[in-house]
């Protein structure tokens, strides 16, 4: 749409909270700080604002850009501005870096108030509920009572539907897409292998590799590897690389042959470039510990009894990773709690990636959903 | 016959006699699924006049956009897969409008309905109708008001009469407890509905 713009120059803001934060696994923050940025007026009934969650590798920086320079727009910001899908004129959108995650809020890479020193690998685990509490600390800064909407993909997906459960009040919406309602077994093992690729680099020190002025770069790119080869799907990783050989030839070597080699070395050198190590060990345990059902005997129709919000889940035909299946078992225990729901299943080839990408159609059902809702 | 507004993706409003018909049938309230929904405008349309709760399941792509835009909670799964995820007797009502005639596990879709829902209202295009037995006659497929796609781009696959389905009806052990017949200008058919009716309207239950 030609009257869609960027939110433009963005500028990221911080906040302290003292009260301590305790921990799903028991332990306690007794201080932290989120680092978010926000988009958009909030109005005076504060009725508007929307959180944007993000997923393993996001941050608080989801539209705009630093200092004018279009290489540093933000993770979604083909869907958040003004005339976007998720429109800035109408709403206040915010967006948040999770509790432990490494780009300002408090996490591995903070100063650990208690002994002066880093937290490295010292920071307790912290797990989608724990975000959660941490997101509300922020909405009660903001001024926000109950968010018109949350939303997210993924793991950000998985936080949106935490909201509905733990805040079941402050949240009217929720836009709950290409996650699930718990990892599968298959998908824990992945995070296993991206996590062991990272423990048994000899640089990272049982965690305290940046006191030793070291970073475990070789697992980090691993991990990422793996991952990315997940978010894919297998007919766009052949429509994209093919068997296409860089030198036109075979070398026999192990050097950088075939196309899909050379792009996951350079996802993979680019991730261990700015990513943490401890921060990634920990959300992938985030995303293999979450599962509402857990205290629920494994029932999830119990487990969203809770749920208040109306939600709009989407899932994406060529997700393996967080595939359709899933999301309908999201959708049959709302539709057991007759909660308000529409369940769209995209037709998409880029896998899991896809709910980052602007599909016209996955645009259109996110922007008509998001026009219905009051504020 | 009261016409109803629709609402189209255009914005206009055009009449919808069967709408008006199927709301009928549905006391005020109710939690409704309507099945091959399209754009939700009879879930719309229900919820608007006789505050009825509920879902719509559709797998086209751009009607599940249409719900969307109009507000109507569409589960956008392939219906002839089976209703997994919907619990027995969960509705009052499952509607299918129009619908029935473009599935093709016709069996399994009414032994579904029933199991989900209290009562089932479906409505399709009667083959059988007089002006439909005309084009036959005359060596043609039938293009009519109801019936209104050419052979080779129809997306109906299940072509059937009032009788047909009255009997496969009998032999599933599903009650028929209400049918109307309308003819091609929307006026009702009472004598021999499955010659003068070229639209039928079944409001249905589990025998005994």
């Amino acid at each position: 749409m030609s009257n869609c713009h960027s939110v433009g120059v963005v500028t990221p803001q911080r906040v302290a909270f003292d009260a301590p934060l305790l921990l799903k696994s028991g332990a306690s923050l007794p201080s932290f700080e989120l680092v978010y940025e926000t988009y958009g007026e909030l109005n005076a009934a504060g009725s508007n604002a929307v959180l944007v969650c993000h997923a393993l590798s996001g941050s608080h920086h989801v539209a705009g850009t630093y200092g004018d320079d279009p290489k540093t727009a933000g993770w979604w910001d083909n869907l958040v501005g003004p005339g976007k899908p998720l429109d800035t004129d109408k709403f206040f959108v915010v967006g948040v870096n999770n509790l432990g995650g490494c780009y300002g809020s408090t996490g591995p890479l903070s100063t650990n108030p208690v002994t002066g020193r880093r937290y490295g690998a010292d920071f307790p685990l912290v797990t989608v509920e724990d975000w959660v509490a941490a997101q509300a600390r922020l909405a009660d800064h903001l001024g926000v009572g109950a968010w018109a909407a949350v939303l997210g993909g993924s793991l950000g997906g998985m936080q949106a539907l935490e909201w509905s459960l733990q805040f079941p009040e402050r949240i009217r919406h929720a836009l709950v897409i290409a996650s699930a309602p718990k990892l599968s077994a298959q998908n824990i093992a992945f995070n296993e292998v991206a996590r062991q690729a990272i423990l048994s680099d000899p640089d990272f020190h049982q965690g305290h590799y940046v006191e030793r002025g070291v970073v475990p770069v070789t697992g980090l790119r691993l991990a990422r590897m793996i991952g990315h080869i997940t978010y894919l799907s297998d007919d766009q990783m052949g429509e994209k690389f093919g068997r296409q050989l860089r030198h036109g030839e075979r070398r026999f070597n192990y050097d950088v042959e075939f196309e899909v080699e050379s792009y996951l070395r350079y996802q993979g050198d680019k991730f261990a470039g700015y990513f943490d190590a401890n921060t990634y060990l920990m959300m992938t345990k985030a995303l293999d510990y979450f599962d509402p059902a857990f205290d629920f005997d494994g029932n999830l129709d119990a487990a969203l009894a809770r749920a208040k919000a109306n939600f709009f889940v989407a899932s994406f035909s060529t997700d393996w990773r967080f595939s359709p299946a899933r999301s309908r078992e999201i959708v049959s225990a709302l539709l057991h709690n007759r909660r308000r729901v529409a369940y769209a299943e995209i037709d998409c080839p880029a896998g899991h990636d896809s709910f980052l990408l602007d599909d016209a159609h996955y645009h259109a059902l996110l922007r008509a959903y998001l026009e219905n809702i009051a504020v | 016959m009261n016409l109803i507004p629709s609402y189209s993706a255009d914005g206009q409003t055009h009449g919808r006699f069967d709408y008006a018909v199927i709301a009928d049938w549905i006391p005020p309230g109710e939690r409704v699924l309507d099945l091959g929904c399209g754009d939700g405008t009879l879930l719309r349309y229900l919820r608007e006049t006789k505050g009825v709760t509920g879902y719509g399941v559709e797998i086209d792509a751009q009607r599940v956009l249409g719900c969307i835009r109009n507000g109507v909670d569409v589960i956008q799964i392939d219906i002839e897969q089976g209703l997994q995820g919907f619990e027995d007797d969960s509705f009052d009502h499952v509607i299918i409008s129009q619908a029935l005639q473009a599935m093709h596990g016709t069996e399994h879709i009414l032994e579904e309905i029933l199991r989900v829902g209290r009562e089932a209202v479906v409505s399709f295009p009667n083959f059988a109708f007089r002006a439909n037995r005309a084009a036959i006659n005359a060596g043609h497929m039938p293009v009519s008001e109801d019936l209104p796609y050419e052979w080779y781009e129809t997306p109906n696959v299940r072509f059937f009469t009032l009788i047909d389905f009255e009997e496969l009806c009998a032999q599933l052990g599903i009650e028929i407890r209400e049918r109307l017949a309308f003819d091609d200008r929307g006026e009702p058919v009472t004598d021999d509905p499955n010659l003068n009716g070229s639209l039928a309207f079944y409001r249905l239950g589990r025998a005994g």
